[in-house]
Protein backbone atom coordinates (compact mmCIF):
# COMPACT_ATOMS: atom_id res chain seq x y z
CA UNK A 1 0.00 0.00 0.00
CA UNK A 2 1.46 3.75 -1.08
CA UNK A 3 -0.01 5.53 1.99
CA UNK A 4 2.39 8.39 1.19
CA UNK A 5 0.39 8.93 -1.89
CA UNK A 6 -2.80 8.03 -0.26
CA UNK A 7 -2.08 11.20 2.35
CA UNK A 8 -0.76 13.34 -0.33
CA UNK A 9 -4.43 13.42 -1.97
CA UNK A 10 -5.79 13.78 1.38
CA UNK A 11 -3.83 16.33 2.26
CA UNK A 12 -4.03 18.78 -1.26
CA UNK A 13 -7.62 17.93 -1.19
CA UNK A 14 -7.65 19.23 2.40
CA UNK A 15 -5.83 22.02 1.55
CA UNK A 16 -8.43 23.17 -1.20
CA UNK A 17 -10.97 23.30 1.12
CA UNK A 18 -9.46 25.47 4.07
CA UNK A 19 -8.26 27.08 1.28
CA UNK A 20 -12.04 28.04 0.04
CA UNK A 21 -13.14 28.38 3.73
CA UNK A 22 -16.19 30.99 3.61
CA UNK A 23 -17.32 28.41 1.07
CA UNK A 24 -16.71 25.24 2.94
CA UNK A 25 -18.09 26.42 6.61
CA UNK A 26 -19.59 29.60 6.99
CA UNK A 27 -22.58 28.68 4.06
CA UNK A 28 -23.55 25.53 5.85
CA UNK A 29 -23.56 27.25 9.09
CA UNK A 30 -25.39 30.06 7.45
CA UNK A 31 -28.21 27.86 5.65
CA UNK A 32 -28.54 25.63 8.64
CA UNK A 33 -28.81 28.32 10.59
CA UNK A 34 -31.94 29.64 8.22
CA UNK A 35 -33.34 26.43 8.15
CA UNK A 36 -33.66 26.74 12.14
CA UNK A 37 -35.18 30.25 12.15
CA UNK A 38 -37.89 29.09 9.23
CA UNK A 39 -38.72 25.74 10.06
CA UNK A 40 -37.80 26.04 13.96
CA UNK A 41 -38.89 29.10 14.72
CA UNK A 42 -41.36 30.53 12.41
CA UNK A 43 -43.11 27.25 11.62
CA UNK A 44 -41.98 24.62 14.08
CA UNK A 45 -43.57 26.89 16.80
CA UNK A 46 -47.11 26.38 15.17
CA UNK A 47 -46.23 22.58 15.14
CA UNK A 48 -47.28 20.18 18.14
CA UNK A 49 -44.35 17.92 19.42
CA UNK A 50 -43.35 14.99 16.86
CA UNK A 51 -42.80 11.94 18.68
CA UNK A 52 -42.45 13.24 22.00
CA UNK A 53 -40.02 15.53 20.84
CA UNK A 54 -40.02 19.37 19.87
CA UNK A 55 -39.99 20.07 16.27
CA UNK A 56 -36.85 22.53 16.51
CA UNK A 57 -34.60 19.47 17.94
CA UNK A 58 -36.49 17.02 15.32
CA UNK A 59 -35.22 18.16 12.54
CA UNK A 60 -31.75 18.51 13.64
CA UNK A 61 -30.77 15.10 12.57
CA UNK A 62 -32.44 15.28 9.22
CA UNK A 63 -30.22 19.04 8.66
CA UNK A 64 -27.10 17.25 9.71
CA UNK A 65 -28.17 14.46 7.12
CA UNK A 66 -29.26 17.14 4.62
CA UNK A 67 -25.81 18.74 4.45
CA UNK A 68 -23.87 15.58 5.87
CA UNK A 69 -25.35 14.18 2.00
CA UNK A 70 -25.12 16.79 -0.01
CA UNK A 71 -22.06 17.97 1.21
CA UNK A 72 -20.18 15.08 1.35
CA UNK A 73 -21.35 13.84 -2.90
CA UNK A 74 -20.43 17.42 -4.35
CA UNK A 75 -16.93 17.70 -2.38
CA UNK A 76 -16.10 13.88 -3.82
CA UNK A 77 -17.62 14.93 -7.28
CA UNK A 78 -15.74 17.91 -7.50
CA UNK A 79 -12.16 16.42 -5.91
CA UNK A 80 -11.99 13.94 -8.88
CA UNK A 81 -14.06 15.81 -11.74
CA UNK A 82 -11.82 18.49 -11.35
CA UNK A 83 -8.45 16.63 -12.53
CA UNK A 84 -10.45 15.36 -15.20
CA UNK A 85 -11.39 18.76 -16.94
CA UNK A 86 -7.95 20.37 -16.21
CA UNK A 87 -6.28 17.81 -17.50
CA UNK A 88 -4.01 16.65 -14.60
CA UNK A 89 -5.51 13.50 -13.99
CA UNK A 90 -3.02 11.88 -16.48
CA UNK A 91 -0.62 12.67 -12.77
CA UNK A 92 -2.97 10.00 -10.90
CA UNK A 93 -2.43 7.63 -14.08
CA UNK A 94 0.48 7.55 -14.54
CA UNK A 95 1.81 7.52 -10.84
CA UNK A 96 2.22 3.82 -9.07
CA UNK A 97 -0.86 3.91 -7.19
CA UNK A 98 -3.57 1.26 -6.79
CA UNK A 99 -7.42 2.74 -7.59
CA UNK A 100 -7.98 1.74 -3.92
CA UNK A 101 -5.14 4.39 -2.86
CA UNK A 102 -6.65 7.08 -5.05
CA UNK A 103 -10.30 6.37 -3.58
CA UNK A 104 -9.49 6.10 -0.43
CA UNK A 105 -7.41 9.78 -1.05
CA UNK A 106 -10.64 11.60 -2.64
CA UNK A 107 -13.11 10.24 -0.64
CA UNK A 108 -11.38 10.03 2.56
CA UNK A 109 -11.03 13.78 2.45
CA UNK A 110 -14.71 14.20 0.97
CA UNK A 111 -15.56 12.16 3.60
CA UNK A 112 -13.76 14.52 6.30
CA UNK A 113 -14.82 17.48 4.91
CA UNK A 114 -18.46 16.43 5.35
CA UNK A 115 -17.92 14.94 8.59
CA UNK A 116 -16.73 18.46 9.62
CA UNK A 117 -19.82 20.34 8.18
CA UNK A 118 -22.20 17.94 10.20
CA UNK A 119 -19.97 18.64 13.02
CA UNK A 120 -20.29 22.34 12.94
CA UNK A 121 -23.94 22.11 12.33
CA UNK A 122 -24.84 20.08 15.36
CA UNK A 123 -22.57 22.64 17.26
CA UNK A 124 -24.61 25.61 15.43
CA UNK A 125 -27.71 23.44 16.27
CA UNK A 126 -26.97 23.61 20.51
CA UNK A 127 -27.09 27.62 20.19
CA UNK A 128 -31.15 26.85 18.78
CA UNK A 129 -32.61 24.03 20.60
CA UNK A 130 -32.16 21.75 23.22
CA UNK A 131 -31.26 18.45 21.88
CA UNK A 132 -29.69 15.34 24.10
CA UNK A 133 -28.00 12.55 22.21
CA UNK A 134 -29.23 9.23 23.18
CA UNK A 135 -26.62 7.10 21.77
CA UNK A 136 -23.77 8.81 20.66
CA UNK A 137 -21.34 6.23 19.39
CA UNK A 138 -24.33 4.82 17.07
CA UNK A 139 -24.59 8.77 15.96
CA UNK A 140 -21.10 8.91 14.63
CA UNK A 141 -21.24 5.30 13.51
CA UNK A 142 -24.40 6.58 11.16
CA UNK A 143 -22.08 10.04 10.13
CA UNK A 144 -19.17 8.24 9.23
CA UNK A 145 -20.68 5.68 7.56
CA UNK A 146 -23.50 8.31 5.24
CA UNK A 147 -20.09 10.68 5.13
CA UNK A 148 -18.15 7.25 3.32
CA UNK A 149 -20.74 6.52 1.64
CA UNK A 150 -21.88 9.34 -0.11
CA UNK A 151 -17.89 10.36 -0.89
CA UNK A 152 -17.72 7.28 -2.60
CA UNK A 153 -21.09 7.63 -4.51
CA UNK A 154 -20.15 11.33 -5.47
CA UNK A 155 -16.75 9.76 -6.34
CA UNK A 156 -18.56 8.08 -9.14
CA UNK A 157 -20.45 10.94 -10.37
CA UNK A 158 -17.52 12.83 -10.42
CA UNK A 159 -16.19 10.17 -12.68
CA UNK A 160 -19.64 9.89 -14.91
CA UNK A 161 -19.68 13.33 -15.44
CA UNK A 162 -18.43 14.99 -18.86
CA UNK A 163 -19.60 18.52 -18.56
CA UNK A 164 -20.50 20.68 -15.11
CA UNK A 165 -23.81 20.72 -15.88
CA UNK A 166 -23.88 16.45 -15.31
CA UNK A 167 -21.49 17.10 -12.36
CA UNK A 168 -24.38 18.88 -10.48
CA UNK A 169 -27.14 17.11 -12.26
CA UNK A 170 -27.47 13.93 -10.19
CA UNK A 171 -27.12 15.63 -6.70
CA UNK A 172 -30.15 18.53 -7.95
CA UNK A 173 -32.21 16.33 -9.47
CA UNK A 174 -32.13 13.22 -7.66
CA UNK A 175 -30.40 13.47 -4.02
CA UNK A 176 -31.95 17.12 -3.31
CA UNK A 177 -35.76 15.59 -3.79
CA UNK A 178 -34.23 12.30 -1.89
CA UNK A 179 -33.14 13.79 1.37
CA UNK A 180 -36.30 16.42 1.26
CA UNK A 181 -38.78 13.54 1.15
CA UNK A 182 -36.57 11.06 3.03
CA UNK A 183 -38.15 12.50 6.56
CA UNK A 184 -35.67 15.02 7.08
CA UNK A 185 -37.96 17.78 7.96
CA UNK A 186 -40.99 14.75 9.56
CA UNK A 187 -41.67 11.35 10.35
CA UNK A 188 -42.47 9.33 8.03
CA UNK A 189 -45.55 8.35 10.24
CA UNK A 190 -46.99 11.83 9.43
CA UNK A 191 -47.67 11.09 5.77
CA UNK A 192 -50.97 9.28 4.33
CA UNK A 193 -50.53 5.15 4.20
CA UNK A 194 -49.74 5.48 0.34
CA UNK A 195 -46.89 7.85 0.93
CA UNK A 196 -45.71 6.12 3.54
CA UNK A 197 -45.37 2.81 1.27
CA UNK A 198 -43.37 4.72 -1.31
CA UNK A 199 -41.13 6.21 0.91
CA UNK A 200 -39.79 3.13 1.94
CA UNK A 201 -38.30 3.01 -1.67
CA UNK A 202 -36.31 5.68 -0.79
CA UNK A 203 -32.87 5.02 0.65
CA UNK A 204 -32.56 8.02 2.72
CA UNK A 205 -35.73 7.22 4.92
CA UNK A 206 -33.37 4.70 6.46
CA UNK A 207 -30.36 6.48 6.87
CA UNK A 208 -31.86 9.80 8.17
CA UNK A 209 -34.71 7.50 10.40
CA UNK A 210 -31.28 5.65 11.96
CA UNK A 211 -29.59 8.62 12.47
CA UNK A 212 -32.09 10.08 14.10
CA UNK A 213 -32.30 7.14 16.47
CA UNK A 214 -29.07 7.86 17.64
CA UNK A 215 -30.49 11.15 18.84
CA UNK A 216 -33.66 10.42 20.39
CA UNK A 217 -34.05 6.78 20.28
CA UNK A 218 -37.52 6.96 17.83
CA UNK A 219 -37.24 5.95 14.49
CA UNK A 220 -39.62 5.23 11.48
CA UNK A 221 -38.01 2.12 10.64
CA UNK A 222 -36.07 -0.64 12.71
CA UNK A 223 -32.17 0.24 13.39
CA UNK A 224 -31.27 -2.65 11.91
CA UNK A 225 -32.86 -2.04 8.80
CA UNK A 226 -31.13 1.29 8.28
CA UNK A 227 -27.68 -0.13 9.52
CA UNK A 228 -28.26 -3.24 6.58
CA UNK A 229 -29.14 -0.19 3.80
CA UNK A 230 -26.35 1.80 4.48
CA UNK A 231 -23.51 -0.88 4.14
CA UNK A 232 -25.83 -2.29 1.50
CA UNK A 233 -25.54 0.97 -0.33
CA UNK A 234 -21.64 1.44 0.61
CA UNK A 235 -20.76 -1.86 -0.86
CA UNK A 236 -22.95 -1.12 -4.51
CA UNK A 237 -20.66 2.24 -4.58
CA UNK A 238 -17.65 0.47 -3.64
CA UNK A 239 -18.48 -2.33 -6.51
CA UNK A 240 -19.09 0.24 -9.28
CA UNK A 241 -15.78 2.19 -8.54
CA UNK A 242 -14.00 -0.91 -8.41
CA UNK A 243 -15.58 -1.55 -11.62
CA UNK A 244 -14.77 1.36 -12.89
CA UNK A 245 -10.98 1.46 -12.49
CA UNK A 246 -10.74 -2.70 -13.43
CA UNK A 247 -12.26 -1.22 -16.90
CA UNK A 248 -10.74 2.51 -17.16
CA UNK A 249 -14.56 3.53 -17.58
CA UNK A 250 -14.34 7.35 -18.51
CA UNK A 251 -10.67 7.12 -17.02
CA UNK A 252 -8.31 5.61 -19.35
CA UNK A 253 -8.31 5.57 -22.87
CA UNK B 1 24.46 0.45 -22.68
CA UNK B 2 21.70 -1.86 -21.72
CA UNK B 3 17.96 -1.12 -22.38
CA UNK B 4 16.56 0.66 -20.38
CA UNK B 5 12.65 0.30 -22.01
CA UNK B 6 11.47 -2.26 -23.98
CA UNK B 7 8.70 -2.03 -26.00
CA UNK B 8 7.61 -5.04 -27.50
CA UNK B 9 4.86 -5.26 -30.50
CA UNK B 10 2.89 -2.78 -28.94
CA UNK B 11 -0.64 -2.23 -30.34
CA UNK B 12 -3.60 0.18 -30.03
CA UNK B 13 -6.79 -0.20 -31.24
CA UNK B 14 -9.88 1.64 -30.14
CA UNK B 15 -13.36 0.77 -30.57
CA UNK B 16 -13.99 2.49 -34.30
CA UNK B 17 -11.45 0.78 -35.35
CA UNK B 18 -8.67 2.76 -35.78
CA UNK B 19 -5.57 1.63 -35.04
CA UNK B 20 -3.32 4.07 -33.19
CA UNK B 21 -0.07 1.93 -32.79
CA UNK B 22 0.38 -1.39 -35.11
CA UNK B 23 2.52 -3.44 -33.73
CA UNK B 24 5.31 -0.92 -32.20
CA UNK B 25 8.78 -2.86 -31.08
CA UNK B 26 11.09 -0.08 -29.34
CA UNK B 27 14.39 -0.70 -27.15
CA UNK B 28 15.91 2.57 -25.57
CA UNK B 29 19.03 2.36 -24.25
CA UNK B 30 20.09 3.55 -20.52
CA UNK B 31 20.97 7.65 -20.44
CA UNK B 32 20.01 8.07 -24.04
CA UNK B 33 17.94 10.87 -25.60
CA UNK B 34 15.58 9.31 -28.07
CA UNK B 35 13.41 12.01 -30.31
CA UNK B 36 10.04 10.65 -31.57
CA UNK B 37 9.55 12.34 -34.65
CA UNK B 38 6.38 11.81 -36.80
CA UNK B 39 3.56 13.78 -38.18
CA UNK B 40 -0.11 14.66 -36.11
CA UNK B 41 -2.12 11.70 -35.93
CA UNK B 42 1.64 9.47 -36.34
CA UNK B 43 1.28 8.15 -32.47
CA UNK B 44 3.54 9.25 -30.65
CA UNK B 45 1.50 10.65 -27.30
CA UNK B 46 -0.63 7.37 -27.98
CA UNK B 47 2.96 5.08 -27.52
CA UNK B 48 3.69 7.64 -24.72
CA UNK B 49 0.40 7.64 -23.19
CA UNK B 50 0.52 3.74 -22.95
CA UNK B 51 4.26 3.23 -21.98
CA UNK B 52 2.92 5.82 -18.89
CA UNK B 53 -0.31 3.70 -18.28
CA UNK B 54 -2.59 6.46 -19.24
CA UNK B 55 -3.77 4.57 -21.98
CA UNK B 56 -4.86 0.90 -22.04
CA UNK B 57 -2.76 -1.08 -24.66
CA UNK B 58 -4.39 -3.51 -26.84
CA UNK B 59 -1.97 -5.89 -27.13
CA UNK B 60 2.18 -6.04 -26.49
CA UNK B 61 4.47 -5.28 -23.79
CA UNK B 62 6.18 -2.59 -22.52
CA UNK B 63 9.03 -3.19 -19.59
CA UNK B 64 10.48 -0.21 -17.80
CA UNK B 65 13.72 -1.13 -15.95
CA UNK B 66 13.14 -4.89 -15.97
CA UNK B 67 9.62 -4.24 -14.71
CA UNK B 68 6.40 -5.07 -17.05
CA UNK B 69 4.15 -1.66 -16.82
CA UNK B 70 0.73 -4.02 -16.37
CA UNK B 71 1.84 -7.10 -13.50
CA UNK B 72 4.57 -4.51 -11.98
CA UNK B 73 2.88 -1.33 -12.35
CA UNK B 74 4.41 0.15 -8.85
CA UNK B 75 7.95 -0.31 -9.91
CA UNK B 76 7.60 0.54 -13.74
CA UNK B 77 6.21 3.75 -13.18
CA UNK B 78 8.23 4.60 -10.09
CA UNK B 79 10.87 4.93 -12.87
CA UNK B 80 9.34 7.11 -15.01
CA UNK B 81 8.29 10.79 -15.30
CA UNK B 82 6.14 12.41 -17.81
CA UNK B 83 5.74 15.87 -19.22
CA UNK B 84 2.73 16.04 -20.89
CA UNK B 85 2.29 18.28 -24.19
CA UNK B 86 -0.51 20.63 -22.57
CA UNK B 87 -0.34 22.42 -20.36
CA UNK B 88 -2.37 20.88 -16.99
CA UNK B 89 -1.58 22.25 -13.94
CA UNK B 90 -4.21 22.83 -10.98
CA UNK B 91 -4.10 27.61 -11.35
CA UNK B 92 -4.70 28.09 -7.70
CA UNK B 93 -2.06 26.19 -6.46
CA UNK B 94 1.49 27.11 -5.63
CA UNK B 95 4.56 25.88 -7.38
CA UNK B 96 5.99 24.42 -4.17
CA UNK B 97 2.55 22.59 -3.21
CA UNK B 98 2.31 20.93 -6.33
CA UNK B 99 5.76 20.07 -7.13
CA UNK B 100 5.15 18.05 -3.38
CA UNK B 101 2.05 16.63 -4.44
CA UNK B 102 3.71 14.77 -7.42
CA UNK B 103 6.51 13.79 -5.39
CA UNK B 104 4.29 12.52 -3.03
CA UNK B 105 1.90 10.86 -5.56
CA UNK B 106 4.90 8.53 -6.23
CA UNK B 107 5.38 6.87 -3.07
CA UNK B 108 8.43 9.54 -2.16
CA UNK B 109 8.56 10.68 1.26
CA UNK B 110 9.22 15.02 1.88
CA UNK B 111 12.21 15.94 1.03
CA UNK B 112 12.73 19.73 0.27
CA UNK B 113 16.31 19.86 -0.25
CA UNK B 114 15.59 17.51 -3.53
CA UNK B 115 12.72 19.71 -4.58
CA UNK B 116 14.73 22.76 -4.20
CA UNK B 117 17.76 21.42 -6.13
CA UNK B 118 14.74 20.38 -8.81
CA UNK B 119 13.44 23.87 -8.92
CA UNK B 120 16.46 26.01 -9.01
CA UNK B 121 18.16 24.06 -11.89
CA UNK B 122 14.81 24.76 -13.73
CA UNK B 123 15.45 28.58 -12.37
CA UNK B 124 11.54 28.13 -10.32
CA UNK B 125 12.86 28.69 -7.00
CA UNK B 126 12.38 32.33 -6.68
CA UNK B 127 8.68 31.30 -7.85
CA UNK B 128 8.01 28.26 -5.71
CA UNK B 129 5.54 30.34 -3.74
CA UNK B 130 3.71 31.81 -6.40
CA UNK B 131 0.30 30.92 -7.21
CA UNK B 132 0.49 28.71 -10.88
CA UNK B 133 -1.68 31.49 -12.71
CA UNK B 134 0.55 34.25 -11.68
CA UNK B 135 3.29 32.65 -14.03
CA UNK B 136 4.37 32.82 -17.73
CA UNK B 137 3.84 29.89 -20.16
CA UNK B 138 7.22 28.92 -20.33
CA UNK B 139 7.28 29.34 -16.14
CA UNK B 140 4.19 26.76 -16.27
CA UNK B 141 6.29 24.39 -18.92
CA UNK B 142 9.23 24.16 -16.08
CA UNK B 143 6.55 22.91 -13.50
CA UNK B 144 5.53 20.69 -15.59
CA UNK B 145 8.96 19.48 -16.07
CA UNK B 146 9.67 19.80 -11.94
CA UNK B 147 6.68 18.00 -11.05
CA UNK B 148 7.68 15.26 -13.39
CA UNK B 149 11.31 15.12 -11.88
CA UNK B 150 10.27 15.59 -8.25
CA UNK B 151 10.13 11.52 -7.81
CA UNK B 152 13.70 11.69 -9.02
CA UNK B 153 12.93 9.12 -12.15
CA UNK B 154 15.47 7.56 -14.41
CA UNK B 155 13.16 8.20 -17.68
CA UNK B 156 11.32 10.95 -18.57
CA UNK B 157 9.16 11.19 -21.40
CA UNK B 158 8.49 14.79 -22.85
CA UNK B 159 5.71 15.18 -25.10
CA UNK B 160 6.42 18.01 -27.65
CA UNK B 161 7.93 19.99 -24.78
CA UNK B 162 8.88 23.03 -26.94
CA UNK B 163 5.86 23.25 -28.94
CA UNK B 164 4.33 27.22 -29.00
CA UNK B 165 7.55 28.35 -27.13
CA UNK B 166 9.88 31.35 -27.99
CA UNK B 167 13.38 30.30 -29.27
CA UNK B 168 15.06 31.60 -25.90
CA UNK B 169 12.96 29.21 -23.84
CA UNK B 170 13.73 25.83 -26.50
CA UNK B 171 17.30 26.40 -25.69
CA UNK B 172 17.00 26.57 -22.57
CA UNK B 173 14.70 23.55 -22.55
CA UNK B 174 17.44 22.08 -24.65
CA UNK B 175 20.41 22.76 -22.05
CA UNK B 176 17.88 21.17 -19.36
CA UNK B 177 17.60 17.90 -21.17
CA UNK B 178 21.40 18.32 -21.68
CA UNK B 179 21.62 18.70 -17.80
CA UNK B 180 19.62 16.08 -17.21
CA UNK B 181 21.15 13.90 -19.52
CA UNK B 182 24.58 14.38 -17.46
CA UNK B 183 22.42 12.86 -14.74
CA UNK B 184 21.73 9.84 -16.14
CA UNK B 185 18.27 10.40 -16.92
CA UNK B 186 17.31 8.39 -20.34
CA UNK B 187 14.92 11.06 -22.05
CA UNK B 188 12.62 10.31 -25.04
CA UNK B 189 11.39 13.37 -26.37
CA UNK B 190 8.35 13.55 -29.36
CA UNK B 191 9.12 16.79 -31.04
CA UNK B 192 7.44 18.50 -34.66
CA UNK B 193 10.86 20.65 -34.46
CA UNK B 194 13.19 18.67 -36.57
CA UNK B 195 16.04 21.27 -35.59
CA UNK B 196 15.07 19.91 -31.76
CA UNK B 197 15.82 16.46 -32.81
CA UNK B 198 18.98 17.42 -34.43
CA UNK B 199 20.29 19.35 -31.87
CA UNK B 200 19.68 17.36 -28.97
CA UNK B 201 19.47 13.85 -29.87
CA UNK B 202 21.21 10.72 -29.89
CA UNK B 203 19.06 8.34 -32.17
CA UNK B 204 15.76 9.54 -33.93
CA UNK B 205 12.72 7.78 -34.25
CA UNK B 206 10.57 8.62 -37.10
CA UNK B 207 6.61 7.18 -36.58
CA UNK B 208 3.86 7.89 -38.96
CA UNK B 209 0.54 6.14 -38.76
CA UNK B 210 1.13 4.60 -35.61
CA UNK B 211 4.53 2.28 -37.27
CA UNK B 212 7.73 3.25 -36.16
CA UNK B 213 9.58 3.43 -39.65
CA UNK B 214 12.99 3.21 -38.32
CA UNK B 215 14.88 3.68 -35.30
CA UNK B 216 19.07 5.06 -35.74
CA UNK B 217 21.56 6.80 -34.10
CA UNK B 218 20.90 10.37 -35.22
CA UNK B 219 25.07 10.52 -37.37
CA UNK B 220 24.67 7.44 -38.48
CA UNK B 221 21.19 8.28 -40.17
CA UNK B 222 22.58 11.51 -41.16
CA UNK B 223 25.15 9.60 -42.83
CA UNK B 224 22.95 6.42 -44.05
CA UNK B 225 20.74 8.84 -45.33
CA UNK B 226 22.05 12.02 -46.19
CA UNK B 227 23.34 13.26 -50.10
CA UNK B 228 26.30 15.31 -50.00
CA UNK B 229 26.08 18.18 -52.84
CA UNK B 230 29.33 19.69 -53.89
CA UNK B 231 28.92 23.05 -55.80
CA UNK B 232 31.40 24.58 -57.81
CA UNK B 233 31.62 28.12 -58.65
CA UNK B 234 32.97 28.81 -62.09
CA UNK B 235 34.63 32.06 -63.26
CA UNK B 236 32.18 32.50 -66.31
CA UNK B 237 29.02 30.49 -67.64
CA UNK B 238 28.93 27.81 -69.94
CA UNK B 239 26.19 26.70 -72.52
CA UNK B 240 26.49 22.84 -72.07
CA UNK B 241 28.04 20.58 -69.62
CA UNK B 242 31.22 19.66 -71.25
CA UNK B 243 31.14 15.78 -72.62
CA UNK B 244 33.52 14.48 -69.47
CA UNK B 245 31.43 15.99 -66.96
CA UNK B 246 27.56 14.90 -68.20
CA UNK B 247 26.11 12.07 -65.88
CA UNK B 248 23.15 11.70 -63.94
CA UNK B 249 25.40 12.90 -60.63
CA UNK B 250 25.87 16.51 -62.33
CA UNK B 251 23.72 19.17 -62.87
CA UNK B 252 24.15 22.59 -64.10
CA UNK B 253 22.48 25.79 -62.60
CA UNK B 254 19.90 27.92 -64.01
CA UNK B 255 22.76 30.71 -64.43
CA UNK B 256 25.01 28.33 -65.76
CA UNK B 257 27.76 29.44 -63.18
CA UNK B 258 27.52 26.82 -61.00
CA UNK B 259 28.20 22.97 -61.73
CA UNK B 260 26.43 20.72 -59.07
CA UNK B 261 27.69 17.32 -58.34
CA UNK B 262 25.62 15.27 -55.64
CA UNK B 263 27.31 11.74 -54.27
CA UNK B 264 26.82 9.44 -51.43
CA UNK B 265 28.66 10.04 -48.32
CA UNK B 266 28.55 5.95 -47.78
CA UNK B 267 30.72 5.29 -51.42
CA UNK B 268 33.79 4.13 -50.73
CA UNK B 269 34.83 6.48 -53.45
CA UNK B 270 33.04 10.18 -53.50
CA UNK B 271 34.09 10.74 -57.29
CA UNK B 272 35.23 14.30 -56.49
CA UNK B 273 38.85 14.06 -57.81
CA UNK B 274 38.02 12.88 -60.84
CA UNK B 275 35.12 15.31 -60.63
CA UNK B 276 37.66 18.14 -60.57
CA UNK B 277 40.45 16.32 -63.17
CA UNK B 278 37.20 16.09 -65.25
CA UNK B 279 36.99 20.19 -64.73
CA UNK B 280 40.06 21.43 -65.10
CA UNK B 281 40.63 18.79 -68.47
CA UNK B 282 37.90 20.79 -70.23
CA UNK B 283 39.48 23.90 -69.02
CA UNK B 284 37.14 25.09 -67.08
CA UNK B 285 37.68 27.58 -63.85
CA UNK B 286 36.98 27.66 -60.76
CA UNK B 287 36.57 30.32 -58.47
CA UNK B 288 35.22 28.62 -54.91
CA UNK B 289 34.17 24.97 -54.03
CA UNK B 290 31.21 24.35 -51.65
CA UNK B 291 29.17 21.43 -49.85
CA UNK B 292 26.31 20.86 -48.32
CA UNK B 293 24.39 18.04 -46.56
CA UNK B 294 21.12 17.24 -46.53
CA UNK B 295 18.89 18.18 -43.42
CA UNK B 296 17.02 15.64 -40.89
CA UNK B 297 14.01 17.69 -42.14
CA UNK B 298 14.88 16.28 -45.84
CA UNK B 299 15.24 13.15 -44.40
CA UNK B 300 12.29 12.85 -42.21
CA UNK B 301 9.90 14.50 -45.11
CA UNK B 302 11.32 11.35 -47.30
CA UNK B 303 10.55 9.01 -45.00
CA UNK B 304 6.83 9.78 -44.12
CA UNK B 305 6.38 10.34 -47.91
CA UNK B 306 7.76 7.62 -48.77
CA UNK B 307 5.55 5.68 -46.39
CA UNK B 308 2.18 7.29 -47.42
CA UNK B 309 3.30 6.13 -50.98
Amino acid sequence: MNWIAVTSIYKFEMARFFRTMTQSFVSPVLSTSLYFVVFGAAIGSRIQEVEGISYGAFIVPGLIMLSVITQSISNASFGIYFPKFIGTVFELLSAPISFIEIVLGYVGAAATKALFIGVIILITAFFFVDITILHPFWMVIFLLLTCVSFALFGFIIGIWAGNFEQLQLVPLLIITPLVFLGGSFYSISMLPPVWQVISHFNPVVYLISGFRWSFFGAADVPIVTSLFAIAGFTALCLAVIWWIFRTGWRIRQ
Amino acid sequence: MPDIVEIHNLRKAYSDGFEALKGVTLNIKQGEILALLGPNGAGKTTLISTVCGITTSTSGSVKVGGHDTLTDYRAARAMIGLVPQEINLEPFEKVISTVRFSRGLFGKPKDDAALEKILRQLSLWDKKDSQIRALSGGMKRRVLIAKALAHEPRVLFLDEPTAGVDVELRRDMWEIVADLKADGVTIILTTHYIEEAEAIADRIGVIAHGELLLVEDKNKLMARMGKKQLVVQLTKPVDTLPKALVSDAVTLSEDRTKLIYTYDTRAERTGITKLLSDVAAAGLVLTDLETSQSSLEEIFVGLVKEDAA
